[in-house]
């Protein structure tokens, strides 16, 4: 199997290239089109601020090709808030993969969300022998709300979407490769698509 | 519902793992990788390590801990100690740090936390705070606690989150090493009037503590090292005690 993990300069990619490692698989970090065309399983990691990783991701070509790949794609944090129509975080035009606009949290919560929270009403193959209430970890001061494409809901003030999907496209706000077992088990889950 | 963290605090020095008892004495507590291991198996919520080293090669022997603790630990962990430039937090995220804290660097520059933050992003950026009660007044020391400033705690606290940290450790330098508990007070105070989640530190020393910090201190996280080190405490039995307090935790 194939992994490419989408190297476009926004952020941490190294710990999920260990967690692949860990799950006895090798992922390959790149920006090169062809060679994402051609991987199993793609991952779009992003950490950091929305408009400058769109930009870089612009910059690079990649923005009118993750929308268009039909193997299956994993957003993770960033990366999945970028697969959404907008993002408020600098007004950002995002790939509108996902229909639904990302905003900021309101002040009753403490801004960003960092820690372990849950997730439930948990509706894809993404969360096969994951229970109900599993905790995953986050940070993040931006959500997606909930959705005809939510697949995991958390709460933090409201509720958010945990994760999103559509068709091969899936999202998590939360970082698998940071949230222990369950993490493990989701990103062995998208792998095994 | 977002939980309680707990967070376990290495020591760094040339690579090893050490605990300072008031910051002064220091015991070798093994090696950070496998400890960290442990931490993570044992149920820790994220780990902190904080470089104490003041050798040459400092950068370079904390990138390549750095990196071998992300091969290793499925749960997210923060590097401190020395950092000092953007260029520093770039070397440790690239290795695959979490989050960076910077502590004496800030309140020497604090423009830095705004460069950090415009490069890499809130979310990673923690700003430590070691502060003492002095005659009823909370003052910044830097270096490890070593040189009091003119800083107000509470205003300090205040410009770092309009500066934009993500998350402010406060280590109470009055409780460190005394094992009896956390700056709660204080701590709540910081809780209440910032909006950024606040760590607490400098005091553990048992289970009532933790649920103290978590409730009359309104803490986000509560960091220790030597309970946890000596087996004082098992993160297992931490967590059972404060979900039976009601306190959120991931167990």
């Amino acid at each position: 199997m194939k992994i490419v993990i989408i190297n476009y300069g926004a952020g941490n990619i190294q710990s999920i290239k260990f967690a692949i490692k860990r799950l006895g698989y090798e992922a390959v970090l790149t920006d090169n089109v062809e060679e994402i065309k051609a991987a199993d399983k793609v991952i779009f990691p992003g950490v950091g601020e929305a408009s400058s990783a769109m930009a870089k991701l612009r910059d690079s070509g990649l923005d009118t090709l993750v929308p268009n790949l039909k193997q299956p794609v994993l957003g993770i944090c960033l990366g999945m808030q970028l697969m959404c129509n907008t993002s408020e975080e600098g007004s950002t035009k995002g790939l509108g993969i996902f229909d639904v606009d990302v905003i900021k949290f309101n002040n009753e919560v403490k801004v960003p969300q960092i820690g372990w929270n849950e997730i439930s009403d948990l509706k894809s193959p993404l969360f096969s022998n994951i229970k109900d209430n599993a905790h995953i970890y986050l940070v993040h001061s931006f959500y997606a709300p909930i959705c005809d494409e939510t697949i995991a809901t958390s709460g933090y003030g409201i509720n958010y979407s945990a994760a999103l999907q559509k068709n091969n496209f899936y999202g998590t706000q939360f970082h698998p490769e940071k949230s222990s077992k369950v993490g493990e088990q989701i990103l062995e889950n998208f792998l095994s698509i | 519902m977002l939980t309680k963290r707990i967070i376990p605090c290495l020591d760094i020095k040339n690579g090893r793992t050490v605990k300072g008892v008031n910051f002064v004495d220091l015991r070798d507590a093994g090696d950070p990788v496998e400890l960290a291991e442990i931490y993570a198996a044992s149920g820790a919520d994220e780990l902190v390590f904080l470089d104490i080293s003041a050798t040459e090669e400092r950068r370079k022997t904390l990138a390549e801990l750095v990196y071998h603790v992300a091969e290793k630990v499925n749960i997210p962990f923060t590097v401190g100690g020395g950092i000092s430039s953007v260029e520093d937090v770039d070397i440790l995220l690239q290795n695959g740090a979490d989050k960076v804290s910077i502590n004496s660097s800030a309140v020497k520059n604090p423009q830095l936390i705004n460069d950090l933050v415009a490069k890499f992003g809130s979310q990673c950026i923690v700003v430590a705070i070691d502060a003492k009660k002095i005659d009823g007044e909370w003052f910044v020391h830097l270096v490890g606690g070593k040189v009091p400033t003119e800083l107000n705690l509470f205003d300090w606290a205040k410009e770092v989150e309009e500066r934009g940290a993500g998350e402010i450790l406060f280590t109470s330098m009055n409780n460190d090493g005394t094992k009896d508990g956390f700056a709660n007070e204080a701590l709540n105070k910081l809780s209440t009037e910032l909006n950024i989640p606040i760590i607490a530190s400098g005091g553990a020393g048992s289970i009532q503590h933790f649920t103290d910090t978590f409730v009359k201190g309104k803490a986000d996280a509560a960091l220790a090292a030597s309970v946890f080190h000596f087996k004082e405490i098992e993160i297992i039995d931490l967590k059972r005690q404060l979900k039976k307090e009601g306190i959120p935790v991931r167990l």
